[in-house]
């Protein structure tokens, strides 16, 4: 790319590419077999590969191996540095640093400080944070290397959406000095969602799908129109509270105060930062054990004081006790919605991604909060689901199959703001049908965030025949919010239940409790037909007709309208002009 | 994509839907009907997107720009909202008095206070940890400076906690906003004064929504649902073991101590609802048109009354009236059926005068001086006819007989009187033969 400056990538021809997502926490690999991404173990057998690097005696660890080293070799054991990456020393959050090599400042950037070469007396050296994702992606794409049998020579490396250009360009930098070339950098979320568009029986329609990225140190919501294959992301949220640590936090809590009942007298291990680091692994492998059974061991030789300690769990404990957390994962998706301007109603799809989402109580819960036909894509509820912790290296490498033959430059002009940025359309356009009570009804043709240039086509029956009247108009959509009638009748005669609009405008300050609201409504989305663009007729139609109308919305927002009957000729033709 | 089915049928062309070339352009989308928004370089569709739109023009660099300024912003990474100076004395806080501190005020969000949104204190805690966390301290040489950040870590645990942050909120007296004076009063502003009061006062409510109009809004607030707890005020309950009872006397003094305060609150509520009311010009208003309307029922009421008591005299004395015409009805029919009965009996002994006269006149039917014996039968078969036939019958025949004079004449009447007794079986054969011999 442009600004990696020294060598030119390789030519498109030249290339093996592959899909990365490289995480604060995990990263995965990716590869396209007969079309199909399939995610790569490196040589320890791992899909999911810690983002850990260890140094011992000079030898370099790097994933799984890295990790167990927690323990014994904090100092020379560098974790969670992905989000440091072009980002200055005042602005990074070294909390989950503590147990690890402990970020500093140095310069512009922040560096860690290692003994990475052999012998007693060899100096530790100071190595920026660019350096260190080098050295880890080099491992990476080693493994990937070797499973495939050539050259890994590039890659589409996922983020999340918030990584702003300093931290990409950083990114792409020290993937240079890998020798990887980077296609393209991707959000989290959009790769997550063209994984799942991309199997052989997904079909390309017009739907919201909310992406819930939870992983180990943040968890992260995005709000997504998919529109005829294309995504646009109206909303995000970011949390570094309610994600995979404050799980094990939880279960740490919970093993080390049961240890210290069963043990009077032995000293707490969260206040030694050895017993700490085994609790910790522990509490993480507890805690996946619990996402596939209902029971889990743990068990720790020498915890503290030299004490053995080994018990178990069962899942609805584990829930009981990690309430608070399991909520505010529910309040980000609320908030993500809120931020969209939509509602649960509006949600088609919840895509759960990342290693948290394996968490049964997670999808349960997302199940209560949107309505019964929104899919909720997870492995606990859903067979058919893919594995969550797959979903960004699938899409990456989906996407680096499509863009490796192109040449660089191609790629940076395609994915430059001046092709990406469009208008999208803000209401509905569709035409007006009858209903069984004789009411005209909105049917939309071209949904509401629509990028332009866009084209829809329906087929609109037309059972009488004869002349029928096509009326292309605007519509949106509100929430229509049904109570219960109450139970106590004034003189007897019932009424037709209450009616009332849910108040978008709500800006209540207040709105510290809904959970008061004990009566049950019935919420649904409805149709609200607004102003008319264009009336076209068409005449003579068969009995038992067809009308074929299609739309198109160019990038001018000028509004090209065709309707004809299906099979017959002709037909009618007319253009709105832009404004 | 495919085109979509759609089953609901497209209407029929209303009569005389007239139009060139059949198309007629009403409205057009509008700029505002349209968001400028980033679709993301990813998939098949949009490569596809990318190619028509690269092919169609190139764009300068000026373009290139302006697009990307134009594009409306998903991420805002804006945190100057939660900006505000720190307060020296602050950052000295000892984390061990928590109980005491302004949790808004320790991350910096001292103007929103209850109504900080979640994001918004994760935010601002995320910028407090960036600038307070111990190992940047640690950094600049200051090691086991940790005091503030567990000020901050501690904040935002109680504000992230909803339970807690309830908690915190009820007695959070920052966000209180005081009743106003007189003074402030004199200068008009009454609504929005006390607007202020109690829209403060609506954080605590467990509705949303306030009412608007005078009669709900006084409804709404003397009834009000409030969640306000006092749990923040409770006094350390004893956490070992040993100490139970004074464990136990602690936290029956504490849930009093709630109790009171919320007492105290609920007055404290009333009393400001009845002072604002007390002022409220609508309210007055209001208690005006209220009396009035209740005069208006109460004469309303009366004048009912009143009527129906009318009603109930006049339907009486109809009644007498009516009962009184009957009993004189009732009474001169009587007398005049006696009336009428006398008359009758009277015509009777008349017309049997006259039976009794129209034999005398014919002599007993005797020729020459009738002997006694033939007079006494003749009487007695006349009184035997009298008695078998009625008053009318009596009439008839004695009209017959009446200015007969000839003997011949008067007998064959009675001669007939008697054959159509005898014929209608009231005489027997034989019977009274003096007269129809
Ligand atoms: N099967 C599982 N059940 C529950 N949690 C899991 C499971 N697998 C991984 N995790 C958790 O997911 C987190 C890592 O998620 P990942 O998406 O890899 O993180 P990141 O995006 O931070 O790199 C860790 O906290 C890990 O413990």
């Amino acid at each position: 790319m442009s600004d990696n400056g020294s060598k030119a990538g390789p030519e498109p021809s030249e290339r093996t590419a592959i899909g990365i997502t490289f995480g604060n926490s995990n990263s995965s690999i990716a590869y396209l077999v007969d079309d199909k991404a399939e995610v790569i173990a490196n040589e320890d057998g791992d899909r999911q590969i810690p983002t850990i690097l260890s140094y011992v005696d000079g030898d370099e660890y790097y994933g799984q191996q890295a990790k167990n080293f927690l323990v014994r070799n904090p100092k020379n054991t560098v974790a969670y540095f992905r989000d440091f990456l072009g980002k200055e020393f005042k602005s990074i959050d070294p909390t989950h640093n503590h147990a690890s090599a402990h970020p500093q400042e140095s310069g512009e950037t922040v560096s860690f400080t290692l003994k990475d070469k052999e012998g007693e007396e060899a100096e530790p050296s100071t190595l920026p944070v660019s350096e260190i994702a080098t050295r880890y992606l080099r491992r990476l794409v080693g493994s990937a290397s070797e499973y495939l049998g050539k050259k890994v020579t590039s890659a589409v490396i996922t983020v999340p959406t918030n990584f702003n250009e300093k931290q990409k360009a950083a990114l792409v930098a020290a993937a240079a000095a890998a020798d990887l070339e980077v296609l393209q950098v991707i959000s989290d979320p959009v790769a997550a969602v063209l994984a799942y568009d991309a199997r052989p029986e997904a079909k390309i329609e017009d739907k919201i799908v909310v992406v819930a990225d939870l992983g180990g140190t943040r968890s992260d919501v995005a709000v997504v129109a998919s529109r005829g294959g294309m995504y646009t992301i109206l909303a995000t949220v970011h949390d570094y509270e309610f994600a995979g640590v404050a799980l094990d936090k939880v279960l740490m809590d919970h093993f080390a105060k049961e240890f210290m009942k069963k043990n009077s007298g032995a000293s707490d291990p969260r206040e030694n930062a050895k017993s700490l680091a085994k609790l910790r692994l522990e509490a993480e492998a507890t805690k996946r054990a619990l996402s596939l059974g209902t029971n889990a061991s743990f068990s720790v030789e020498s915890l503290a004081d030299g004490i053995d300690f080994a018990s178990t769990i069962n899942r609805l404990r584990y829930e009981t006790i990690a309430r608070t957390v399991f909520e505010g994962i529910n309040r980000l998706v609320d908030s993500a919605l809120k931020k969209a301007g939509l509602d649960v109603l509006d949600v088609d799809e919840v895509v759960l991604s990342g290693g948290t989402s394996h968490t049964p109580r997670i999808a349960a819960n997302f199940g209560y909060i949107f309505p019964q036909n929104t899919r909720i894509l997870a492995p606990s509820t859903e067979v058919t689901a893919i594995n969550p912790s797959e979903l960004g290296a699938r899409g990456a490498a989906l996407q680096a199959s499509l863009i490796q033959d192109y040449e660089a430059e191609d790629i940076n002009q395609s994915t430059h703001a001046a092709v990406t940025t469009v208008p999208h359309v803000t209401n509905a356009i569709g035409v007006i049908s009858v209903n069984e009570a004789g009411e005209e009804v909105f049917v939309p043709v071209v949904p509401p965030e629509t990028a332009v240039p866009a084209r829809r086509t329906v087929h609109v029956s037309a059972p009488n025949g004869g002349d029928v009247l096509v009326k292309v108009v605007e519509g949106n959509t509100h929430i229509k919010v049904t109570k219960p009638e109450p139970k106590v009748k004034e003189n007897g005669d019932s009424k037709a239940a209450k009616v009332e609009d849910a108040d978008d405008s709500d800006e209540d300050d207040s709105d510290f409790s809904d959970d008061d609201e004990e009566e049950e409504e019935k919420r649904e989305k409805v149709w609200k037909i607004g102003s008319t663009l264009a009336e076209a007729a068409v005449k003579g139609v068969k009995k038992n007709g067809k009308v074929e109308v299609s739309i198109t919305v160019n990038s001018d927002l000028s509004v090209l309208v065709t309707a004809r009957e299906v099979g017959g000729k002709g037909g009618v033709r007319g253009t709105l002009s832009s404004a | 994509m495919e085109a979509t089915v759609v089953p609901l049928p497209l209407p029929a062309l209303p009569e005389g839907w007239e139009a060139e070339n059949n198309f007629k352009a009403v409205g057009k989308i509008t700029k505002e009907g349209a968001t400028q928004r980033t679709i993301e370089p990813v998939g098949p569709y949009f490569l596809a997107h990318a190619r028509r739109a690269r092919h169609k023009r190139t764009f300068s660099e000026d373009d290139r720009i302006q697009a990307q300024e134009r594009a409306k912003k998903v991420e805002d990474n804006d945190d100057s909202e939660i900006s505000e100076p720190e307060d020296p004395m602050m950052l000295q806080r000892d984390a061990k008095d928590w109980k005491s501190q302004d949790h808004y005020k320790v991350l910096g969000l001292s103007k929103y206070r209850y109504k900080a949104t979640e994001e918004q204190i994760k935010r601002a805690h995320r910028k407090k940890v960036l600038k307070h966390h111990p190992d940047k301290k640690a950094a600049a040489g200051r090691a086991d400076d940790d005091n503030f950040f567990k000020c901050i870590q501690k904040a935002t645990e109680v504000l992230l906690d909803p339970t807690k942050r309830r908690q915190f909120d009820s007695v959070d007296e920052e966000a209180d906003v005081e009743p106003p004076t007189k003074k402030q009063l004199a200068n008009g502003k009454f609504y929005k004064l006390w607007g202020a009061v109690f829209k403060s006062e609506a954080r605590f409510s467990k509705k949303r929504g306030v009412v608007e109009d005078v009669e709900n809004f006084y409804n709404f607030w003397y009834n009000f649902d409030s969640w306000r707890t006092f749990e923040y005020l409770d006094e350390d309950v004893p956490d070992d073991n040993e100490n139970r009872d004074q464990k136990r006397h602690m936290e029956r003094k504490n849930a009093n101590a709630r109790k009171k305060k919320k007492a105290e609150d609920n007055a404290r509520l009333r009393k400001l609802l009845d002072d604002c009311s007390a002022g409220d010009e609508r309210i007055k208003r209001f208690r005006q048109e209220a009396s009035a309307a209740k005069n208006k029922k109460r004469l309303e009421r009366e004048a009912a009354e009143k009527q129906a008591a009318e009603d109930a005299r006049l339907k009486k004395e109809a009644e007498a009236k009516a009962a009184k015409e009957a009993e004189e009805k009732a009474k001169s029919d009587r007398d005049a059926a006696k009336k009428a009965k006398e008359a009758a009996k009277n015509a009777v002994k008349k017309n049997k005068r006259v039976l009794r006269g129209s034999v005398k006149d014919a002599n007993y039917f005797a020729s020459g001086d009738a002997s006694a014996a033939t007079i006494d039968a003749v009487l007695g078969d006349v009184e035997l006819v009298q008695a078998k036939i009625d008053p009318d019958e009596i009439a008839a025949l004695a009209a017959k007989l009446n200015g007969l004079t000839v003997a011949d004449e008067i007998k064959s009447v009675w001669k007939g009187e008697v054959e159509r007794l005898v014929a209608a079986g009231k005489l027997k054969e034989g019977e009274a033969k003096s007269l129809a011999a």
